[in-house]
């Protein structure tokens, strides 16, 4: 039997693996390779994270991408620069419209202003990136503003923002091409106080092929 | 031949006649400003392409004059005694439903708390999306952009402010520029609007902890004109009160209350 999420990947799969619900994952991918996330039950917020290999003071700049496309969503050709205005990865395909790198990580400590002191013992995305982190000796003082896969963070006329329904669907992806060697740190978004996993937090697949 | 420097008596008679000099972009040392009311704790101008930083005690205020009305005011926020602790951007944003700084609105940490609270905004064009030039934005645009070069990125000046706290490069945060506004479109366009605007334009912003201040002064990444084009900026910061328990930016929203009751029960020491 064919297997459609893995359909069209150029090369050898190189690393299969499901991430459960709420669990961090940390990854290499060599220039050239390419990974592809799954939203294998639709609308999981994949928060997502890189640094170089080589130096990991270099590492994803949201804002460094933002103003080089001079657009706040990552649509399919966008190019993930790093704090050194170079290109990490490039969104090579994606059949979601876009994907948000405005709205950060969920924390413990954001969620009591969010929601409330009554969240602050959730589990959160900046737990899973420094835990993720941690086993490659960065800490809190790495963690930058990060990319939202399948997550929807719109602006009104009017200036406001904020996370809404995601517009992801079970089976939708989004392609990676490395640019340069680089480690992916991602939390699968454990929140469950806003719509950015539709309430109930899912796993997603990572496929890494090249 | 002899020169006015040929021995060191000269030469340090030479080098003490230059105290005294004024030019616009410097500090005021003992600071004081004759347009503030109260204790003045620094002035300074700084450069076009220039940068400061200072250590700003919980209450004071701190001004920002766009004085020739194309100044960019990129600014990093680190709390002072844990500078692990630093602003988030998008915790800003995302807390406050807003894509936009003005009056009223706050500066988050990544720890759940405030650090700055923006007490006047009489400029309304700031910038929390784009972040700051680097050294290969400005030699696209302007042939260079080294620090020691005449076309500074505000990046790498950046660099230099926080290694004189032992920060490093991975202490650099997302930044927001002030008096350099964007807009979003509807379908994620942004539009920016880096002037040059009215000359004076002032922001105040108040410290809710003690924290270190970083400015860089260097050109808006997304600036569309062929010249480096960037004036002096103005810093004046004035001691202040702790925000009281009824202060109506502290009381404005559910969100912001908590994030004042979070600092505040950090300082409960």
């Amino acid at each position: 039997m064919s297997d459609k999420q893995i359909a069209g990947l150029a090369g050898r799969i190189i690393h299969d693996e499901i991430v459960p619900a709420r669990a961090p994952w940390i990854h290499e991918v060599k220039a050239g390779q390419t990974l592809r996330i799954v939203d294998l039950e639709g609308n999981q917020a994949v928060d997502f994270l890189m640094y170089a290999v080589q130096d990991d003071t270099e590492r994803y700049s949201a804002q460094d991408t933002l103003a080089a496309q001079r657009n706040i969503f990552l649509r399919k050709g966008a190019v993930l620069l790093s704090n050194e205005a170079r290109p990490m990865m490039t969104i090579t395909d994606t059949n979601v419209d876009y994907h948000d790198t405005i709205g950060g990580a969920c924390s413990c400590e954001s969620n009591t202003l969010r929601y409330g002191h009554h969240t602050k013992s959730h589990h959160s995305c900046v737990d899973n990136f420094l835990d993720a982190n941690a086993s490659a000796g960065r800490n809190k003082r790495d963690m930058v503003s990060n990319i939202n896969f399948f997550m929807n963070v719109p602006v009104e006329a009017d200036g406001t923002l904020g996370i809404v329904d995601g517009i992801s669907a079970p089976g939708l992806m989004v392609d990676l091409r490395a640019e340069m060697d680089v480690v992916v740190v991602v939390s699968n978004c454990p929140q469950i106080n806003n719509p950015c996993n539709g309430f109930n937090p899912t796993p997603v697949r990572m496929v890494v092929a090249g | 031949m002899t020169s006015a420097t040929d021995n060191v008596h000269a030469a340090r008679d030479h080098a003490r006649i230059m105290a005294g000099t004024k030019v616009e972009a410097m500090p005021i040392v003992p600071a004081s400003a004759s347009d503030v009311d109260g204790d003045v704790l620094w002035e300074e101008t700084v450069e076009a392409g220039g940068y400061t930083s200072r250590r700003l005690g919980r209450g004071s205020r701190l001004r920002l004059v766009d004085l020739h009305g194309d100044s960019c005011a990129s600014m990093l926020i680190f709390n002072a005694e844990c500078p692990t602790e630093r602003l988030n951007v998008a915790d800003t944003l995302k807390v406050q439903w807003t894509a936009y700084l003005g009056t009223g609105k706050l500066l988050l940490s990544d720890m759940g708390r405030v650090m700055m609270s923006i007490l006047e905004d009489e400029a309304g064009t700031h910038d929390a999306f784009c972040g700051a030039s680097n050294e290969s934005s400005n030699a696209r645009l302007y042939g260079d952009g080294k620090n020691y070069g005449s076309h500074s990125n505000a990046r790498d000046r950046f660099k230099l402010a926080v290694s004189k706290y032992g920060l490093g490069r991975k202490d650099i945060h997302p930044c927001i520029n002030w008096f350099k506004g964007v807009e979003i479109a509807e379908n994620g366009s942004i539009e920016p609007n880096t002037g040059p605007f009215q000359a004076g334009r002032s922001v105040v912003l108040r410290a809710e902890m003690d924290l270190i201040v970083i400015f860089a002064n260097c050109p808006h990444v997304l600036d569309s004109r062929a010249d480096y084009s960037v004036t002096p900026l103005r810093l004046t910061a004035w001691r202040g009160d702790v925000t009281p328990d009824d202060d109506p930016i502290r009381n404005a929203t559910p969100e912001g209350l908590r994030a004042y009751l979070n600092t505040e029960d950090y300082f409960r020491r």
